[in-house]
């Protein structure tokens, strides 16, 4: 078992996501032990890629200023590395699948061992593709998170039986980004995944004020952030370590 | 071979948002395909609508200019909307009807599958919405207002390199937006499973045609059937009907843009590597990071990064043969048809004309090339005026 189930040990989890190397590597790592001294209880590093599909347009920002910044992922791996000198904190690692099989599965799960890495979501490997990498994960022992979409439906039984780590249900339809109001009975989707697996399921796609935090950590095991505080991070460049820091204090602070 | 593959090619690369609907438009496809009255409605379309089949046109002039094989055109720019592209959307259109559709969506690169698209729409009574990037609104804005007029919604993609692969990339965003009364209609044979068989399957018609035609008229198969790639549909349209004729030679050509030494060209086959993108693993120009890579090209609609699966999976195991043709080629292809036939090729067929002319010459006089012309050159007047140094108004 990985580290991921510390993260939501007798509490509900916040699940604070941002991109490697936006706006610069070290400025990553400032923000990552920001949001683990406000309260985070998982970090989600979003590896950078040139055609993020599945992303609204803030973190699409986040990437091209990432790939500006000429990070790559042996740069991931050292921020990595160098997160852990400081901190337990369970990671998972968000990426499209091309740039880990330009790496090779074997040499990038070895390293994500290697380095400390947890778990790794992968918006566009679906369930049917799984077998790509599942394998060489297990050997690794890196949790595969699983997604479920608001149009699973009769697909959800078979993600949540195969589910590692925590369950990624998201919230809407569409891309990544902050919403006003969150339609979906999401309620429904997460008594339908209880049922099926013990893996713990948080939400995520939408969520940025702490009424909303507080609204979904009711009803699942954890909320997941990312567009807000990429929005943060892209306001303040190396400044935003602090504003990060109070965003999630104060996010942290409506789940509890 | 898995169902959803050729070879190690293929498969189902998109965000579970996706999935349900891929399936749903996997089983309807499977039910409707062999559908009598499906295939009667799309017969009807494609015959007094399309206004197929299409000419196989004997090239006389050509022929006797270049001294060597008998060169054939199989006329797809005659076809209504002036390319291959409607005998793909019509399909589409058509299915997206029948599954309950109000509204279908698509990329667009140089236009053409943006009209074919916003034209089927107007005919069938779909909403229709077409993204394509911004750098190719500029140089295809005949296309754009087009398209507008057919009651489509352009939106101009200002992400990324703001060509094709950007216009995927987005109309992808918007299908996992929307999916319940919305149908992404692909334009070429790319994307996840089941798009590259579902638009090989309305695009074969082009060989069914062309075996059929070329045999009446000579008594025998062609030696050479060449076409150009981008993503690689009236290629796998012409190619289709010729996989089990051994002895036709199946050639594509790619864009090679300013050269396939510099960093200014599309040419995935011959500089690409193996990676996963767009729902599908297949062939891809990207960087040593995986990151995929800027492509370049003077047409709009082979200025994409990556090949449909079947072709890298033709490649693989040698039945087609991929050949880079530069800027400068295929605009001297362009303007020879043009002087030589009175036929002004569109800017991507071209790249099949200037290599029937690299090879005619070589080959023996009862030898056979077809060439597919898949496209119209109307909409590249003013773009290769621009490249000889003329500024016209279109």
């Amino acid at each position: 078992m990985s580290n991921i189930h510390k993260a939501f040990e007798n509490k509900k989890a916040f699940i604070g996501f941002l991109t490697a190397g936006d706006p610069d590597i070290e400025t990553t790592k400032e923000c990552i032990i920001a949001m683990e001294e406000a309260g985070a209880d998982l970090i989600e590093i979003g590896i950078p890629f040139s055609d993020p599909i599945a992303e609204g347009i803030v973190i699409q920002g986040a990437n091209i200023r990432a790939l500006e910044s000429e990070t790559c992922l042996d740069d991931v791996f050292k921020l990595v590395k160098s997160v852990r000198t400081k901190t337990n904190i369970p990671i998972v690692f968000l990426t499209y699948i091309n740039p880990i099989f330009n790496y090779g599965y074997e040499n990038f799960f070895k390293t994500c061992k290697e380095a400390g890495v947890d778990g790794i979501i992968i918006p566009d490997l679906p369930y049917e593709e799984k077998e790509e990498i599942k394998h060489t994960a297990e050997k690794y022992e890196i949790d595969i998170i699983s997604l479920i979409a608001p149009t699973s439906h009769e697909r959800i039984l078979k993600i949540a039986k195969d589910a590692k780590g925590f369950v990624y249900i998201v919230s809407s339809m569409g891309v990544t980004g902050m919403r006003k109001e969150i339609t979906t009975d999401v309620e429904s989707i997460v008594k339908l995944v209880k049922e099926i697996t013990k893996v713990p399921a948080a939400i995520g796609f939408g969520i940025n004020t702490p009424e909303q935090a507080k609204h979904f950590s009711q009803i699942s095991d954890g909320v997941i952030v990312g567009s807000a505080i990429v929005k943060i991070i892209e306001k303040y460049g190396k400044d935003a370590p602090e504003y990060v820091y109070n965003y999630v204090k104060e996010m942290k602070n409506a789940i509890i | 071979m898995s169902k959803t593959k050729f070879g190690q090619y293929g498969g189902q690369y998109i965000p579970e948002i996706l999935m349900t609907e891929i399936i749903n438009l996997e089983t309807a496809y499977e039910k409707y395909k062999n559908d009598e009255k499906f295939n009667n409605d799309l017969n009807e379309l494609l015959k007094n609508y399309a206004g197929r089949p299409s000419l196989l046109y004997f090239a006389k002039n050509m022929t006797e200019d270049l001294n060597g094989a008998k060169i054939y055109l199989k006329r797809e720019d005659l076809n209504h909307t002036g390319s291959h592209k409607i005998n793909n959307v019509l399909g589409q259109a058509l299915l997206a009807k029948y599954m309950g559709k109000k509204r279908i969506i698509a990329e667009t690169g140089a236009g053409q599958h943006g009209v074919a698209t916003a034209t089927a729409a107007a005919l069938l009574g779909l909403e229709c919405e077409i993204f394509m990037g911004r750098e190719d609104t500029i140089r295809q804005a005949l296309n754009v207002y087009r398209m507008e007029l057919l009651g489509a919604k352009v939106n101009s993609v200002t992400s990324g390199t703001q060509t094709l692969k950007d216009a995927v990339n987005e109309a992808m965003r918007e299908w996992a937006n929307r999916t319940e009364d919305t149908l992404y209609v692909l334009g070429s044979v790319m994307g996840p499973h089941p798009f590259p068989t579902i638009v090989r399957d309305f695009q074969s018609i082009i060989s069914k045609e062309a075996r059929q035609q070329i045999l009446e008229k000579e008594s025998k198969l062609p030696n050479a059937v060449i076409a150009c790639v981008g993503g690689g549909s009236n290629a796998m349209g012409i190619f289709y009907n010729f996989i089990n004729d051994k002895e036709v030679q199946l050639i594509g050509c790619e864009a090679a843009g300013l050269g396939i030494d510099t960093d200014k060209h599309a040419a995935t086959m011959t500089k690409g590597r193996i990676g996963i993108f767009h729902g599908m693993k297949s062939l891809f120009c990207q960087d040593k990071n995986g990151q995929i890579a800027p492509v370049y090209s003077i047409s709009a609609g082979l200025d994409y990064p990556g090949i449909g699966p079947e072709h890298a999976y033709l490649k693989e195991t040698g039945r087609a043969k991929y050949v880079p043709i530069t800027d400068e080629e295929a605009v001297e292809a362009f303007e020879y048809l043009s002087k030589t036939e009175g036929i002004i090729p569109a800017i991507e067929s071209a790249h099949a004309v200037a290599y029937a002319k690299k090879i005619a010459p070589s080959m023996k006089k009862d030898e056979i090339i077809i060439i597919c012309l898949s496209g119209r050159g109307d909409k590249d007047v003013a773009s290769i005026a621009k490249y000889r140094g003329r500024i016209i108004n279109e």
